[in-house]
């Protein structure tokens, strides 16, 4: 046992290890207890099952995670993306039916499968909404040189107003078919947001990993100052995490209302900033920046819809659910507390491979 | 003179802001709704705010130590969820309420605690503490239960009169925050213990440096939010005589920004209590102007209380920098 293989190795030390090693957990579980869980059936042409639910339902968080990691990375935080989400479904919805609220209109205008504005310029008026709330917190944060949390919070409290403001206060529901693409679709099989997801992953993969805008943002993180003095642009780095993390939250919010069929203000994206922070948190980035990935957020976010899927399959009614989260995040904590990693490296180191921790 | 004067306006700059956009925010209403200018809609804002206020002043301590309580909230909801089920078994209101304000110390200790000792943001802790209370309060109960006990419907109901005044008046509950208030200006200025608030906020390693207890001070502080949140969610339980997981929504975000605000910086090491209560003031306020204009929705509060907290930080910021120059 005592040669493990430097593979082997280099993998339990990398940020994916403990994510993957929950992940696997929930899923031996899964295996254990729910015996149905791992069925996929094929439904009307498509793949159909928990597996494939787990995915779907995980593909805005995972989107979201990507773009908070970046900010979380330069060592601020959003905790805006929940109202972003909003603000861009409500957006999408106002304008398939630009008949607002308070007008008198016949229930036959309302749910009429059909919209005055061409589909493109619906999904480009959502991430336009959500990229300038993006815009707003970086230029809060890099040129107003508020604290992130300070900074984000403001538009956290407005944003739903705002997003109520768009819909009018009410719960718009959206009959447009072509809108449900994006959360219901499927592309050989598999759902329409994983495409998405994969596509955005592989950009912000591409620009942090192979142009070196990924080391300025670990630089900003791991010292502002200095990374000034070496004559990067440390505001421009913060602007546009900021911006790429609301350009996320609105595919999310595009595809949440595309998944629910309705605009609610109140309750489009609720907690998923907190959600969010604690799938990066998962995948082992620091909240007080430095060394990201984006990989092992997206597997965190995976970690946080399995278990819910997991618990929904044991019968735990939604709302209680809060509480198991809680012990989630608990376990976490303290996986992840210093005191805690001591403790485990050493058991690790003596005993050999941390198959027995893992199990 | 004139230098005090500046001096004295330079370090009570923000909590004097506070207190003229109170009274400008008032004035303002009461020029718009005449109805406003009587004085008991002033006593309703201690009514209809009695819970916030106890929450921002437990938070208020969180945040000059550089930390922040998320959990507030769903302390209130399990607070309510849990005496309310706890009344419904016809156990005695003199056990309840001690019971309750228990389970809150034992929690913000419990938090305080994780934060210290295992040294993670304070902000994902309590977040856990927010998910656990909620989540807990939906367990015991799934929908509202009422309270039937008499000894809360009598707080519930019964008018305490203003003194000097002819027919304004509070209820015992809208009470319990000002009395709250007055102890809490004592602990903090007063006392040992507040002195090493601002001292950690200010700078946790010369706090330490200077042999000040940072770890006792710090699981004190949840703590108490923890025991403010608790009375809170008490208050709470006693003016709507229900108890629920859902209640309160998002009034964490209300007390953050009551508090913001109020002077207080995110930053820690400055602000104070009165300010958070001008900070509340401000927030009821603004929710009774929307509610005797009658046509605007709620929503507009939200964009108010974000625009407010939006001026502040730039008016704190100015204030800070003049502070560091001058």
């Amino acid at each position: 046992m005592k040669n493990n293989p430097p593979v082997f190795k280099r993998f339990r030390e990398s940020r994916l290890f403990w994510p993957l090693v929950a992940l696997a957990l929930i899923l031996i579980t899964d295996a254990l207890f729910a015996p149905g869980f791992f069925k996929i059936g094929i439904v009307d042409g498509h793949l159909f099952g928990n597996v494939i639910d787990v995915f779907n339902n995980s593909a805005p968080l995972m989107l979201v995670a990507i773009g908070m990691t970046m900010v979380i990375a330069t060592g601020g935080v959003d905790l805006s993306v929940g109202a972003v989400i909003a603000i861009s479904a409500a957006m999408g919805a106002v304008l398939i039916n630009p008949a607002l609220g308070n007008k008198l209109i016949s229930n036959d205008i309302l749910t009429k499968d059909a919209t005055n504005t061409p589909l493109w310029l619906i999904v480009l008026a959502d991430l336009a909404a959500g990229t300038l709330c993006g815009l707003w917190n970086g230029l809060l944060v890099s040129r107003g040189k508020i604290q992130p949390m300070v900074a984000t919070l403001i538009l956290m409290v407005a944003g739903r107003g705002i997003a109520q403001l768009i819909t009018n206060g009410q719960i718009m529901t959206i009959y447009y078919t072509p809108y449900f693409f994006f959360g219901n679709g499927f592309i050989f099989g598999l759902p329409v947001s994983i495409y998405i997801v994969a596509i955005v992953f592989l950009f912000a993969w591409v620009l942090v990993r192979k142009t070196s805008i990924g080391m300025f943002i670990e630089a900003v993180g791991g010292n502002a100052k200095a990374t000034y003095y070496s004559g990067i642009s440390e505001k421009n780095i913060k602007l546009f995490v900021y911006v790429f993390c609301g350009f996320c939250a609105a595919i999310a919010g595009l595809i949440l209302s595309s998944y629910v069929h309705s605009a609610d203000g109140n309750n489009n994206g609720l907690n998923y900033e907190l959600d969010a922070i604690l799938s990066v948190v998962i995948g082992g980035t620091l909240m007080s920046g430095g060394r990201f990935s984006l990989l092992a957020s997206v597997v965190g976010a995976l970690v946080i819809w399995t278990f819910t899927i997991t618990m929904y399959t044991f019968g735990v009614p939604a709302n209680a659910l809060l509480a198991g989260r809680a012990v989630l995040v608990l376990v976490v904590i303290l996986l992840y507390s210093d005191y805690a990693r001591r403790i485990l490296n050493k058991f690790v180191d003596r005993k050999g491979s941390p198959h027995g921790a893992a199990n | 003179m004139a230098q005090r004067i500046k001096h004295f306006l330079l370090n009570h700059g923000p909590l004097l802001t506070t207190i003229t956009i109170f009274i400008l925010v008032y004035v303002m209403g009461g020029r718009l709704y005449p109805a406003m200018q009587k004085p008991q809609v002033f006593f309703n804002l201690f009514i209809n705010t009695a819970s916030l206020l106890i929450v921002s002043i437990g938070m208020t301590f969180v945040i000059i130590t550089k930390g922040i309580d998320l959990s507030v909230a769903g302390m209130i909801a399990l607070t309510s969820a849990a005496s309310a089920a706890l009344l419904a078994k016809n156990a005695s209101p003199t056990l309840v309420i001690p019971l309750m304000l228990l389970m809150g110390i034992t929690f913000g200790f419990t938090l305080g605690c994780i934060i210290h000792f295992l040294k993670v943001e304070p902000f994902i802790v309590t977040l856990m503490g927010l998910f656990f209370a909620r989540g807990m309060a939906y367990i015991i109960t799934l929908e509202a239960l009422p309270i039937q006990d008499a000894t809360y419907r009598l707080l519930a109901l019964t008018k305490v009169h203003i003194p000097f005044l002819t027919k304004e008046y509070v209820y015992p509950a809208s009470l319990v925050g000002p009395l709250l208030l007055l102890v809490v200006i004592y602990l903090s200025f007063f006392t040992r213990f507040g002195r090493t608030v601002y001292a950690i906020g200010n700078n946790e390693q010369s706090a330490r440096l200077m042999g000040l207890p940072v770890g006792r001070t710090k699981i004190t502080v949840y703590t108490f939010s923890g025991f403010c949140s608790a009375l809170a969610g008490i208050v709470w339980s006693i003016s709507l005589l229900s108890g629920y997981g859902g209640y309160a929504p998002g009034m964490e975000l209300d007390a953050i920004s009551s508090v913001v605000i109020g002077g207080t910086l995110l930053t820690g090491g400055v602000g104070n209590v009165i300010g958070t209560l001008f900070g509340v003031l401000i927030n009821g306020t603004i929710v009774s102007i929307l509610q005797f204009n009658g046509t605007l929705s709620s929503w507009w509060t939200r964009i108010g209380v974000g625009v407010l907290t939006l001026i502040f930080i730039g008016i704190q910021s100015l204030f800070y920098m003049r502070k560091k120059h001058g």
